[in-house]
């Protein structure tokens, strides 16, 4: 990562971790465990869009299957929470691995097709099977993490837990962006013949991080499902698989701690909006439409000190 | 080294290319002149794997490479440059330079995302080596600016360098003279010499004549998509029919 | 036989939804032709027909057709601003961008309408009145012989406007290639602009025969312009008539899936026929075997 880099990211950690003395009052700590879990899905999104140039518009769902299958396997079969956690991620990496690995050997957009349509299947099983999911009214009595006899079920413990894996995310990211895979996923993005000619496998790059994109959204999903301890289905659609673009795009494509940042904004932005309920969608929109117009490098383009020379 | 042997192209009702046959010597700088639309660009793309000729053989050193995709014919010993540009825009040229050295490194994906020793050592020694090749196209002071901020001559050397940190065994430039003044060409005739000097076999599509004629071994002439003629710079020049295809265009 | 009846009734309304995503999938079709983008925000021009419609009835005492013929009007004239003002601008940007824009507008659309006009949904009325007819031993309705008709009108304006006109050949000239189209003269941004003023009229046409049968409301958008963009994947996603058969072929699978299967996967039936064709022949039905391979 180079000295100066990780000394960045390590004052970010401090800071971080600092917050909740900062953050006494509970309920600001509360919202910033909900912005660890987005920072950990903006992430995994902009490894996919910002390095790779892929567009995928169901990483909800895939976040919300990772809920699920961490809430069934620990509330039916009392299963480990954190082996759940591992089994879920599995399960739904190796289903991305399935539809990534024919649709990524086509050109154009297909991933974001493909993606929009497993996502909305996945929201009509959470909603239909019943059985399993407990349907629109949602899924209670999630058993909380634990380490020993330390139970993470407050939201001091709550933040602790999240951000210590969102760091670890975040920290494997800019790992990634200053690496060899990082300059071929980037290299692919910008001239993927370019890229073909100079020796990088672009299809196996495509699906390897889609599949690990993948694998972290559930890893949130998990998270999300024991820290709230009720999960619906209603938060897993189509409209937050935008959301997260939307945190993606407002950070800047290819930031690490943009995604951060637009994580940061997009959470808190529905706080202070609570008087214009539905008015974020809108909000959504216009920021969508006059970032990618006006500054498509989003936050971290304006707060860039890349060179450039005389 | 390269042996094209009566490679044809059809694009829906046009023949792009039609049973041309060409040698090239190792070690040696090659031209591939011809007026516009003569099959110079589709050639290259089909030595360089981007897509399959309809007809005839390509051969790598007598060994057939004609199916393969340019991922392999990379590591075979094959690179080129584009006469688009497709330089990675939004990385640093070191950047640029460092993504050819893909096909020489071998960090996969977690060991770069956990920041392994192995993968530490192995990113430190290719910042070094795309450095030293940045400094051999004399682009070493302009390392950490961002590749679509460099003006057209600049881009072009950058592009050779990225495709020379492949240590290939020959270079394929598709225009690279394309837009220079003639400062930046001397500079470029210069740079492919020293290339030749290295051992790498150059073979280059042109339409700067001055250009061709001052570094070339060796020149092959194609309009219409068939072969004119080969030869020596002097023959070229010579050659009736060749003036015809080049006066006929005008 | 009770049972054909009920197959026939399936059928026909799977007929009449399948000519609804047909249409709204040669919409897509017709604007990825001229410009290579897909159009997030197609459904919203569907969503804006109805509404609009509904809206003109209940501020304005005029017969249908003049509110039809209004709405239908001003969807045309959203969508040239929305091509002059979000499109135009961008000619240069990556495909990320084009596509992150239309995702953007079509929130921004519906957001919009959902302030304008609320959640709730709206009836329309059908266009001649709501006498079940008898067709053998199925019902059907006075507007699924509308939304048939129509669409088989559309389909042979399609055919004319295509193939027989100038602006019509110019545009597929465009579509297969621009640089060539620009050199022989045609302008291909007009091109471009005619592409998302007739993707946007026909969109709000779809919206309009359809919400008598299935009301409108401010988020229609959404399930419908996915179907229809299914649709044009389905039959592939360069031809028009591809579109309106891929969407005929849904329509009738989703009819006869939800009623003999069931109910509730309703929905997800359009995407599940996506994903398999997205698996076994990208090109779609009418396109050709393999999509350009990476």
């Amino acid at each position: 990562m180079g000295k100066r880099n990780f000394l960045i990211f390590a004052v970010f950690s401090l800071c971080i971790l600092a917050l909740p003395l900062l953050l006494r009052e509970s309920y600001l700590l509360h919202v910033f465990v909900f912005i660890g879990i987005n920072t950990m899905l903006a992430v995994a999104l902009n490894l996919l869009l910002g390095y790779a140039g892929q567009i995928s518009l169901g990483h909800g769902a895939l976040f919300g299957l990772g809920a699920y299958l961490s809430a069934i396997l620990t509330t039916k079969y009392a299963i480990n929470p954190w082996m759940a956690m591992v089994i879920a991620g599995t399960i739904v990496s190796s289903l991305s691995f399935l539809i990534g690995f024919p649709i990524l050997k086509l050109k154009g957009h297909y991933l974001a097709m493909a993606t929009l349509g497993f996502g909305i299947i996945l929201y009509i099983l959470f909603n239909e099977t019943v059985e399993w999911t407990g349907g629109p009214s949602g899924l209670p009595g999630i058993p909380c993490l634990k380490i020993g006899n330390l139970a993470f079920d407050h939201d001091l413990a709550n933040f602790y837990l999240v951000w210590i894996f969102a760091l670890v995310t975040m920290m494997g990211s800019l790992n990634l962006n200053h690496s060899r895979i990082g300059r071929a996923l980037r290299a692919i993005s910008d001239s993927e013949v370019a890229a073909r000619i100079l020796g990088v496998e672009a299809w196996p790059l495509k699906v390897k991080i889609f599949t690990v994109s993948a694998f972290i959204s559930s890893l949130a999903g998990s998270l999300y499902a024991h820290t709230m301890t009720f999960i619906a289905p209603a938060s897993f659609g189509f409209n937050f698989s935008v959301e997260i673009l939307t945190m993606v795009v407002v950070g800047g494509l290819g930031s690490v701690y943009g995604s951060f940042w637009g994580a940061a904004i997009l959470t808190l932005l529905p706080e202070w909006l609570r008087v214009f309920q539905d008015l974020d969608i809108i909000i959504y929109g216009i920021l969508l439409i006059l970032i990618m117009m006006f500054m498509p490098q989003g936050l971290a383009g304006l707060l860039s000190v890349k060179k450039r020379g005389p | 080294m390269l042996k094209i042997e009566n490679v044809s192209k059809h694009f829906g009702g046009i023949t792009a290319l039609d049973h041309v046959s060409l040698e090239i010597q190792e070690g040696t700088i090659t031209g591939i002149i011809g007026p516009n639309g003569a099959g110079k660009t589709t050639l290259f793309n089909i030595i360089t794997g981007l897509y399959p000729q309809d007809g005839g053989d390509i051969y790598l050193q007598d060994r057939k490479i004609s199916a393969l995709p340019p991922e392999k014919l990379v590591r075979l010993g094959i690179v080129r440059t584009f006469q688009n540009l497709e330089l990675f825009g939004r990385m640093t040229a070191l950047e640029n330079v460092m993504v050819g050295l893909h096909a020489k490194s071998s960090s996969g994906l977690f060991s770069c995302a956990f920041g392994f020793p192995r993968q530490r050592k192995e990113e430190a020694f290719m910042r070094e080596r795309a450095y030293e090749w940045l400094k051999f196209t004399g682009l070493a002071d302009l390392a950490l600016r961002e590749a679509m901020s460099l003006p057209l001559g600049q881009g072009r050397l950058l592009e050779i360098a990225r495709g020379l940190a492949t240590e290939p065994k020959i270079i394929l430039m598709d225009e690279p003279a394309a837009g220079l003044n003639t400062r930046e060409t001397l500079n470029l005739a210069e740079l492919i010499r020293k290339i030749k000097a290295m051992g790498i076999t150059v073979v280059l599509v042109e339409h700067d004549m001055e250009l061709i004629m001052e570094v070339c071994d060796h020149i092959g002439v194609l309009h219409l998509g068939r072969k004119l003629a080969e030869g020596s710079p002097r023959e070229i020049q010579d050659n009736p029919a060749v003036i015809n295809a080049y006066l006929g265009e005008q | 036989m009770e049972w054909i009846a009920q197959i026939s009734q399936y059928l026909l309304s799977g007929l009449a939804n399948g000519s609804i995503y047909g249409l709204i999938g040669f919409g897509f079709t017709i604007i990825y032709n001229a410009t290579g983008i897909i159009n997030f925000a197609q459904g919203e021009f569907v969503m804006l027909g109805g509404m609009l419609t509904v809206f003109l009835l209940q501020l304005f005492p005029l017969p249908l057709v003049l509110c039809i013929g209004m709405a239908i009007g001003t969807t045309l004239i959203i969508g040239i601003l929305f091509e002059r003002l979000a499109i135009h601008p961008l000619k240069n940007a990556s495909p990320i961008t084009m596509v992150i824009i239309t995702i953007g507008a079509s929130i921004l659309m519906r957001g919009l309408a959902m302030i304008l006009w609320g959640k709730d949904t709206h009836p329309l009325p059908p266009f001649s009145g709501d006498e079940a007819l008898a067709l053998g031993k199925a019902t059907i309705m006075p507007q699924h012989l509308w939304i048939l008709g129509l669409t088989v009108l559309i389909l042979i304006l399609n055919r004319l406007f295509f193939h027989h006109t100038i602006y019509g050949k110019a545009m597929r000239a465009c579509s297969v290639n621009p640089r060539a189209a620009s050199l022989a003269g045609i302008n291909v941004k007009t091109m471009v602009l005619l592409s998302f003023a007739i993707s946007a009229a026909l969109g709000a046409l779809a919206g309009i025969i359809i919400a008598p049968l299935t009301m409108t409301s401010y988020d229609v958008g959404i399930m419908l312009g996915l179907k229809g963009f299914c649709a044009a994947i389905i039959g592939g996603m360069g031809s028009g008539m591809g579109a309106l058969l891929g969407g005929i072929i849904l329509g009738l699978l989703e009819s006869l899936g939800a009623g003999l299967v069931s109910a509730g996967y309703k929905d997800a039936i359009a995407f599940v026929v996506l994903l398999v064709i997205l698996f076994l022949r990208p090109g779609g039905l009418m396109g050709k075997g393999e999509m350009e391979r990476v």
